[in-house]
């Protein structure tokens, strides 16, 4: 594994190498160079298997960051190994390179991100079209700036007569209501 | 109905009515997670079936839809579609608080909150999620209210179509549901029939 880390930082500058079991690594590209990182891994270093792709959003930092978890199967005699790349796309620009050639089934996380998060991925099959929501007109609404509580109120209407209790307070008025506060 | 219709009701409409509350085919459209509590209310142990009421497995031929739990925008267009495919009479049985006031899923971006905004309920089950006695109960006081011949929410949908309508074209737009609601309207005797 040490081997697999800094052959990695050499040939595109991966940095922040992270075990985090056994069997679970993370580590961190730059997006220029993800997905050369990627074809490297799943060609020559038997990483041939694209298990998981999500996006993060953290706004804090103005990025999205993308993780792919891809695993070798064949590592330490078949008990395997998970690499989880992350790589940070610009929250205002968001746009990343298709992978669906080197993993066909990609085309499938990326149209959910391109729904949910707003992420786009030119060229990648039938992103454009509804993945789960059907005539959604509003923000992508995995962003975390999204308000889904100001979405709900101005799109469904609501049935009057709902109120919500701090319940601390609540249940000291319920059950020992001659407590000091 | 008024109450003079009520009480003016005819013999025959009377033992009509009998017959009908016992024999009550339910379509259950089960989202959420309030579908686990219908097992148990079907099989031996309370047994839904000594009160007249079985699973039946298309609309055409069911007379109760219950909407077992929360409704998503998505789910919503196909609950409006199967339930226009219905025959009258038709009652639709809201089951547990999602279909009351949202439940647990009073901010979600994706799902409704009132389900009598859309379809006409004639029978919410309250409860998060409502037991098998619950259910049992709820299902008998709607039988009562067939036998007495209140259970008519289901006219309001082709009265009241235009509200309906406007509330369901504020969640998901335009939808041809392949209905004609007004010649269904007209059928029922409800409303009065075009000729054109």
């Amino acid at each position: 594994m040490i081997k697999l880390a800094t052959e990695l930082a050499a040939r595109y500058g991966s940095r922040g190498w992270h075990n985090q079991r056994p069997d679970l690594a993370s580590v961190q590209i730059d997006l220029s160079r993800l997905h050369d990182a990627l074809a490297w891994l799943k060609d020559n270093m038997g990483y041939t298997h694209l298990s998981f792709m999500t996006a993060i959003d953290n706004i804090e930092r103005g990025v999205f960051t993308l993780t792919y978890t891809l695993r070798n199967h064949a590592w330490n005699d078949g008990k395997g190994h998970s690499l989880m790349i992350h790589a940070d796309v610009d929250r205002s620009k968001p746009e990343v390179d298709s992978i669906h050639r080197l993993w066909g089934q990609a085309w499938t996380y990326q149209r959910e991100m391109k729904e949910w998060y707003g992420i786009d991925f030119p060229g990648s099959p039938r992103v454009d079209e509804e993945f789960v929501l059907e005539g959604w007109e509003g923000p992508p609404m995995m962003r975390r700036d999204f308000d889904s509580l100001a979405y709900s109120d101005a799109t469904y209407a609501e049935r009057p007569g709902r109120v919500s209790h701090d319940p601390e307070t609540y249940m000291k008025e319920k059950l020992y209501p001659e407590a000091e506060a | 109905m008024s109450e003079k219709e009520l009480t003016q009701r005819k013999a025959w409409d009377k033992v009509l009515a009998s017959l009908k509350k016992r024999s009550l085919w339910m379509l259950h459209y089960c989202t959420g997670c309030g579908a686990v509590e219908l097992p148990p209310t079907m099989t031996s142990r309370f047994d839904m079936e000594r009160f007249g009421i079985m699973p039946m497995v298309t609309p055409r031929q069911a007379d109760i839809l219950l909407i077992t739990g929360y409704l998503s925008v998505k789910t919503l267009k196909r609950v409006i579609m199967i339930y226009e495919q219905m025959q009258g009479p038709k009652y639709v049985v809201g089951f547990g608080s999602c279909t009351i006031n949202g439940g647990m899923y009073w901010n979600s971006y994706t799902t409704i909150k009132s389900l009598d905004r859309y379809l006409p309920v004639e029978q919410y089950i309250a409860g998060c999620m409502p037991r098998p006695e619950a259910i049992i109960a709820g299902f008998n006081s709607l039988m009562d209210k067939i036998g007495r011949g209140e259970a008519n929410s289901w006219k309001d949908y082709y009265t009241n179509y235009d509200f309906y309508r406007e509330n369901q074209h504020h969640v998901f737009g335009e939808m041809e549901t392949h209905h004609d609601i007004k010649s269904d309207g007209a059928y029922y005797g409800i409303l009065e029939a075009r000729y054109e």
